[in-house]
């Protein structure tokens, strides 16, 4: 190790620059995060900390998928009508199961169970066009978003699904922890038997459906970063001959990878379904370019081979915290898009020019 | 092997204009289905559905040729109908005659169109921004723009001769009264206004025209066989002395220039300049056509008259499935289904090479 | 001593045709261990076809190949590989944005348990296991977390054959090992494979530049239109006698008429 050594002791004044360019990403959603607090009244609050992240969800989940795929080196367009899809059919199936006369919580589970399993089809498709016809991932993708749009209109007959049983709402907007200040605290669901000045009062922690997706954002950055799996995604992107001659499976492991894309699209989906109590095609269609975007601040570069789960979450929050903050400080929402896409080509713009700074998650 | 070397021509000829024949195929088919698909008026109507689909396929035929993409045009083709709206407008208000609020309008709408692609072209020729991300940020940018002159509602009151020319036919045609050219002929009833015929629409003869123009620029031209020698090669195409990032430049803002053109057109024909957040949707059925025309997204393919063959399959589905009466959503399961199969086709015969 | 004076690769009568044009025309030859073999030819001369033969690219026609005295059937490149037989290529097949030591465990990642049960990518293990194949091969790289972008062409040569040694290739075939590398670095290379020699692995290289074949080989093989036309020991020829037989020795006298 004495190579690490020496270059410690002698680089410490080169290194300190690197270090800033390589976390700009950081600074510069705390930069966001002091500017909206210092100009917007209350947007340093735990109240408004937890619109951003009940917000930010169904970006973050598109992204946790679309991250595994562009580090692979392909692209996948039909996240946010997958996601349409999942809502649809998941809000279809709580609907049937419940007007049967089912317990209401078994119907949401069998919905949520049917609309993943069905969620896997399209990425199941998807790697399949990819790797066995060699049709190009921006095309066959492409095709999916329009086949997984057409079908989900079909079943919801281009009408939201609405109807659904009490408990979505009650648990897709409910909180891990209600806390009284001073007198109690209860976990999962509010208190009953509260006065209407205590229920002004109760203070609710973390959104549920927020926990639940970072649990499964969480574990996907495990695979992503710690294991085999993950490596083998770098190695693809990186150089998918050297990945074939070095004796990975790559037609099969990319059947995977636009797996997991298409699993996590699902989850927006039924998370989408959780939080607003309905159904809809077109749920995610605006989400699959933000979450583009989120990736691509976040450090991957769309030829493959680069780019962090941490750091699509980052770019996740900057996109997201930026959206509650203009909305906080009165500013139209319009000039967001120009923000976020004056953002992404000032990012592409630094990996370019400085690419000593690129930024990865090994 | 030894089949396709014995009868090279009628399979390969086949193949070849595969798309020709799936898109008679497709007006045979509904012409049993629906009623009256091959009236004048279905075909006009086809026609001008297709005219803005087809502008933006135009540009993004340069585009994808070259080997890049441009996902802004959808926006920057509402951004254009807005502002060009604006100034036909606010000049019409401030008292300037019909004529000169609209040329006016239509000018300052076309060199606004110029500057987004402008802008793209240069971060990926000169900064290196892959064309993905490039156009992607214009994509939000004109987005922000458009949304915020408009607030998302349409801009009304451009005059009202605006929407005349948009709308006019070069010919028209009164059954025992007699014919008139580019206008409809003055002093008819309401009655007899349902019994005109109208013949090709202005808007189809404008955008013909400059369609033809630019696809002979891509066939015939140095610039348009410079344009293949830099999707098919890059580096051999620097090496070659052709001056890459300069012709970059120039075909991004082509590519914008046709968006900004077909949302001046908008303007013409619907009166009004409007930008929703459906126009997004415009540019990917605009690669859709591209690449169903025989483009291929990794550069040095493609030909105009593929994208125009390719957006009239997308304008029949969407004509076809309305008029007989099949659900409208279909046709996103119908046109995501040809695109994948068009490149799969491609990729199983790659000597089906489109010219 | 009698052991290692058995070819570790021997192949006999190698015929190989494209359509009508005979590439390689009944070559015979063996390479020992430790022994550098220089294959030289003019372009065109069926040096890369019968190496493509050998790394299971293409299939012979005729003749057979023999890997360790035993007669093999070499279907595809991982048949190669898996025997023992690897093949330096000019794009070195590395993924340029891992680190070195993921490179050398590229496919053949070393896991670890995390908390009892789940596979994790053991870095230290891999870390020290290819620090010390480097050092056994003497080859300097400044770190092994640093990405293969980083790295010059001669340090990515050096672990490519890094590699290839780690997981105990007998063989190593090399296509102009030196042909894209500064001086410096082409001397490193022939450093390296005189390292690799004397540690017993047999080594063929492909290259245009004879004296870089001369500094290392102990005998060449020259091809001349898909035929052998010469085998020689190196320290009893010179460069003029091999290029005579590269171009043919008829032309040569010609010339010289």
């Amino acid at each position: 190790m004495s190579d690490e050594n020496i270059r410690k002791s002698s680089g410490i004044n080169r290194e300190w620059p690197v270090l800033i360019g390589k976390s700009w990403i950081y600074l510069f959603l705390l930069g966001e995060i002091v500017v909206f607090s210092y100009y917007g009244t209350g947007f340093f609050s735990a109240k408004n900390f937890q619109n951003v992240m009940v917000n930010s969800i169904t970006i973050m989940l598109l992204a946790a998928g679309e991250i595994f795929v562009i580090i692979s080196g392909g692209i996948d367009l039909s996240v946010g009508f997958v996601m349409g899809f999942a809502s649809v059919m998941s809000a279809k199936m709580m609907v049937t199961f419940y007007t049967l006369g089912w317990n209401q919580n078994l119907a949401i589970l069998m919905g949520i169970l049917i609309a993943l399993l069905i969620g896997f089809l399209p990425g199941l498709l998807n790697g399949f066009l990819v790797t066995k016809m060699r049709v190009p991932p921006f095309i066959a993708t492409f095709g999916m978003y329009g086949i997984a749009y057409g079908f989900s209109e079909i079943i919801s007959y281009n009408v939201p699904i609405t109807k659904l049983p009490p408990g979505v709402g009650a648990f897709g907007n409910g909180y891990l922890l209600y806390y009284l200040p001073g007198k109690l605290l209860n976990w999962f669901s509010q208190p009953v038997g509260l006065a209407r000045a205590e229920i002004r009062e109760l203070v609710p922690v973390i959104p549920n459906i927020f926990v639940i997706s970072l649990l499964i954002i969480f574990i996907f950055g495990f695979i992503l970063s710690r294991t085999r799996f993950g490596q083998h995604t770098y190695a693809i992107g990186g150089n998918i001959d050297a990945a074939r001659r070095a004796g990975i499976n790559v037609d099969r492991h990319l059947m995977k990878v636009y797996m997991v894309s298409s699993l996590f699209a699902s989850l927006g989906g039924i998370m989408y379904v959780l939080r607003f109590v309905n159904g809809r095609a077109d749920a995610g269609s605006a989400r699959m370019l933000d979450s583009v975007v989120a990736v691509v601040i976040g450090g991957a570069s769309l030829y493959g081979g680069t780019g962090s789960m941490v750091g699509s979450i980052i770019g996740t929050f900057i996109i997201a915290i930026l959206e509650t903050g203009m909305v906080n400080l009165g500013i139209p929402t319009f000039n967001k898009y120009i923000y976020v896409g004056t953002i992404l080509i000032v990012a592409v713009l630094i990996d370019q020019l400085f690419p000593e700074l690129v930024r990865r998650g090994d | 092997m030894n089949n396709t070397k014995t009868s090279p021509g009628l399979l390969v000829k086949f193949g070849k204009n595969w798309v020709v024949f799936f898109l008679i195929v497709l007006c045979v088919l509904f012409s049993f289905i629906g009623k009256g698909f091959f009236a004048n008026n279905t075909i006009n109507n086809i026609l001008l559905s297709s005219s803005p689909a087809l502008l933006l396929a135009v540009g993004e035929t340069f585009v994808i040729v070259s080997g890049g993409i441009d996902l802004s045009i959808g926006f920057v083709r509402g951004m254009v109908a807005v502002i060009s709206a604006i100034v036909m407008r606010d000049l019409y208000a401030m008292g300037y005659s019909a004529f000169l609020s609209i040329l006016a309008g239509i000018v300052i709408g076309l060199l606004a169109g110029l500057l987004p692609g402008l802008l793209s072209g240069m971060l990926i020729a000169k900064f290196k921004v892959p064309p993905f991300i490039a156009t992607l940020g214009m994509y939000g940018i004109s987005n922000g723009i458009a949304y915020g002159l408009c607030s998302g509602f349409p801009i009304i009151n451009v005059p009202q001769e605006a929407g005349r020319l948009g709308n006019g036919h070069i010919h028209y045609y009164f059954s025992g009264l007699g014919f008139s050219l580019f206008n409809r002929p003055p002093g008819m009833l309401d009655s007899q206004l349902r019994n005109l015929v109208r013949i090709f629409p202005n808007s189809i003869l404008i955008s013909g025209l400059i369609i033809t123009v630019f696809g002979y620029i891509l066939a015939r031209t140095r610039f348009g066989q410079h344009t293949y020698a830099i999707g098919g090669n890059i580096d051999a195409a620097r090496r070659a002395g052709i001056n890459v990032d300069w012709h970059l430049v120039k075909i991004y803002v082509i590519s914008s220039f046709f968006a900004a053109l077909s949302g001046v057109l908008s303007v013409l024909i619907f009166s009004n300049g409007s930008h929703t957040q459906f126009s997004a949707s415009l540019e990917l059925f605009a690669v859709a056509a591209v690449v169903i025309g025989g483009a291929s997204l990794s550069g040095g393919k493609g030909s105009i008259r593929g994208s125009f063959l390719g957006v009239l399959i997308l304008s029949v589905l969407e004509v076809g499935f309305l008029m007989a009466g099949i659900f409208a959503f279909y046709r996103y399961i119908a046109v995501g289904s040809i695109l994948v199969l068009a490149v799969i086709i491609e990729q199983t015969f790659p000597e089906l090479i489109y010219d | 001593m009698i052991e290692e004076r058995k070819p570790i690769l021997e192949v006999k009568n190698i015929v190989k045709r494209f359509g009508g044009l005979v590439a390689v025309n009944g070559v015979s030859m063996e390479v020992y261990p430790g022994e550098v073999v220089g294959l030289l030819g003019d372009n065109g001369a069926g040096k890369s076809t019968l190496i493509k033969v050998v790394s299971g690219v293409y299939h012979q026609d005729e003749g057979q190949v023999f890997f360790k005295g035993q007669e093999v059937k070499i279907n595809n490149p991982m048949d190669a590989i898996n025997l023992g037989i690897e093949t330096i290529y000019q794009d070195l097949a590395l993924a340029e944005n891992l680190n070195v030591y993921s490179n050398i465990f590229l496919g053949r990642e070393k896991l670890k348990k995390a908390l009892g049960c789940i596979d994790v990518l053991d870095h230290k293990y891999m870390l020290t296991e290819s620090k010390k194949v480097l050092d056994r091969l003497g080859i300097e790289i400044p770190s092994l977390k640093n990405r293969i972008k980083m790295l010059s062409g001669g340090q990515r040569q050096s672990v490519a054959i890094s590699r290839s040694i780690f997981w105990n290739a007998k063989f190593l075939i090399m296509d102009e090992p030196t042909a894209a590398l500064g001086v410096a670095e082409q001397r490193k290379v022939l450093d390296l494979v005189r390292t690799l020699s004397a540690q017993g692995v047999a080594v063929i290289i492909i290259s245009h530049q004879l004296y870089d074949v001369f500094q290392v080989a102990h005998r060449l093989v020259i091809l001349r239109r898909g035929e052998k036309v010469g085998e020689l020991m190196t320290r009893e020829t010179n460069p003029d006698e091999v290029v005579s037989l590269i171009v043919g020795a008829e032309l040569v006298e010609n010339s010289k008429k």
